[in-house]
């Protein structure tokens, strides 16, 4: 019992400073490759290559003022940073980032906390975050900022109905919501992402909303509202905001890896499977550390490249498209499983897989056909072309 | 639809949106690795295509000649041509008959770098030059005298030729 509160404690602390120097990190990462996409150098002053600069950052927002507007709602402004920062940092806890350690005393699962809810959690925790934002927005007794949390809330709670849907294709196919089981789920046959494309493609447009990323940035939207839910923050109560938007950029990614690549699972091998020992420890974390980046760096990628979306896009494509899109994909894997599995008795593996990998591919031909018309994306304006 | 929002008349169809969308990916991608524009200051001042203009007109310099002397005469033109009035100007006469300016400042932040005190001299003494790293920790020290004119070392301005507006 004792080992595994140590073990535990000594979990958390690690991921938690794992955590934070990665969105240091990322913070970093963000502004060079932002840079390069634009020809440009970016922040290359403080220390080799530039590499100091978020601890420059970090420092400057320790030492900066903090600024409390007069009218503004003192306790709820105080709080609202952490509400963001704390649940944003909490719901990496369930991912597992690497195959279980063997040690002297046992073997330690490397999961913060490998809970049987899993999947449930993260979505539990994650929808709180978008309290850390309204409040924010409420708090500041600012127009900008309220319309900033306004559209946070509606934002954030449209694109989880589709983000929870696509991932209950997921728990179908892997019949439990433990994330650690999913993962062994994956690596009997093929990665979720196979059977289960449309349901990824889905996962990953309603995460880039639900991170606020570009573009779904409409809570802090620079051109209209100023900086959004934050505008009144400064120093590092800014940074919480900041930190959050990244950490909930990671867990997002980590997310996606789990669900859909496999998690720690190394592909074309099954050495990863075997025994545990300390190198498959590694080297599984080095795996899943590079799907994670893969994600993140398409966050970043999409950032700068892609305009935002007009705000009434942004509902039409949550509610209208998403959503049912969703809806009706879940009914299709339904019974896709259901025939597969009760019908002919098939057991998850590279079989079921790739049958349902053809059927998806048929699926996400008709869905992207559908959606590319141009009507949706064009948004409720759109003139039919007169016949010349 | 909000009242008032211009509707655009777009084409429905031959129109892919998913395309346009990867087509910009692909183009941001491929800017990661093109080079850089970036010039990187203290270290690099110029580059192949940037330089500073022959014409520029930065802070003033004042030509010496071979005993190392002011060749201003203190003629006091280029006080009275100046616009923004930045020049003082004592003239002095040593027993040859040879003047001499006694004292001679330039007010660099009233200045408006206009050229027109190099256009003017008679004996091409003061110049406009091209130079343009000025700071200093006090304000006064941008009261630029005589002794320090004439220390200047960066190179002086060509200004504008009329008869060959294009500096060839």
């Amino acid at each position: 019992m004792s080992f595994f509160v140590v073990v535990s404690l000594l979990k958390v602390v690690v991921v938690f400073f794992g955590m934070l120097s990665l969105v240091a990190g990322l913070t970093f990462a963000e502004r060079r490759i932002c840079a390069w996409m634009q020809d440009r150098l970016g922040p290359n002053r403080v220390g080799p290559q530039g590499i100091l600069q978020p601890a420059a950052d970090g420092l400057k927002n320790f030492l900066k003022e903090e600024t409390s507007p007069a009218l503004a709602d003192t306790p709820l402004f105080t709080l609202a940073p952490l509400i963001a920062f704390v649940p944003a940092l909490l719901t990496f806890a369930v991912i597992p980032f690497a195959a279980p350690l063997p040690t002297r005393w046992g073997l330690i699962p490397m999961v913060v906390a490998d809970l049987p809810v899993g999947f449930l959690y993260i979505l539990a925790i994650g929808s709180l975050g978008v309290y850390g934002i309204v409040l924010a927005g409420w708090a500041s007794n600012n127009k900008y900022a309220l319309l900033g949390g306004l559209r946070a809330s509606a934002q954030m709670i449209s694109y989880e109905i589709a983000l929870g849907l696509s991932a209950v294709a997921v728990l179908l196919l892997a019949g439990n919501v433990t994330l650690s089981q999913v993962i062994a789920q994956q690596q009997l046959g093929a990665w979720f992402v196979v059977p289960l494309t449309v349901a990824f493609v889905i996962f990953l447009i309603s995460a880039f909303a639900e991170t606020n990323r570009l573009p779904f940035d409409l809570p802090e939207a620079e051109g209209e509202l100023i900086a959004g839910y934050h505008t009144e923050y400064s120093a590092m109560k800014f940074s919480m905001f900041y930190i959050a938007e990244y950490s909930n950029m990671v867990t997002a990614s980590a997310l996606m890896a789990t669900l859909f690549f496999g998690g720690w699972d190394i592909p074309l091998t099954t050495w990863d499977e075997g025994a545990p020992s300390v190198l498959k420890t590694l080297a599984t974390l080095a795996a899943f550390g590079a799907k994670t980046f893969v994600f993140l760096f398409t966050f970043i990628w999409v950032r700068w490249t892609l305009p935002r979306f007009r705000y009434d896009q942004l509902m039409a494509l949550g509610w209208k498209v998403l959503l049912p899109l969703a809806l009706l994909y879940i009914t299709i894997i339904a019974g896709a499983v259901w025939f597969t599995r009760v019908q002919l008795g098939w057991a998850y593996g590279p079989g079921m897989a790739w049958t349902l990998g053809g059927l998806n591919l048929v699926l996400l031909v008709l869905v992207v056909g559908w959606l590319d018309r141009g009507r949706i994306v064009s948004g409720s304006g759109t003139v039919r072309e007169e016949a010349a | 639809m909000a009242i008032g929002v211009k509707v655009m008349k777009r084409p429905e169809k031959d129109v892919s949106y998913l395309r346009a969308t990867l087509k910009g990916m692909a183009l941001t991608f491929s800017h990661l690795f093109r080079p850089k524009v970036t010039m990187q200051y203290p270290e690099e001042k110029s580059s192949k295509d940037w330089t500073l203009s022959s014409r520029w007109r930065g802070t003033h310099r004042m030509l010496t000649d071979e005993q190392g002397r002011a060749k201003c005469v203190a003629c006091g033109l280029c006080p009275q041509i100046c616009p923004a009035n930045c020049i003082k100007l004592v003239p002095g006469e040593d027993e040859d008959g040879h003047r001499y300016p006694l004292i001679y400042e330039i007010d660099e932040f009233r200045c408006v770098f206009c050229g027109y005190c190099q256009e003017v001299c008679p004996e091409e003494a003061i110049h406009v030059g091209v130079h343009y790293e000025n700071s200093e920790y006090s304000r006064d020290r941008f009261v630029y005298d005589l002794e320090r004119l004439c220390a200047q070392t960066h190179p002086v301005s060509t200004l504008w030729d009329p008869s060959d507006p294009r500096g060839e």
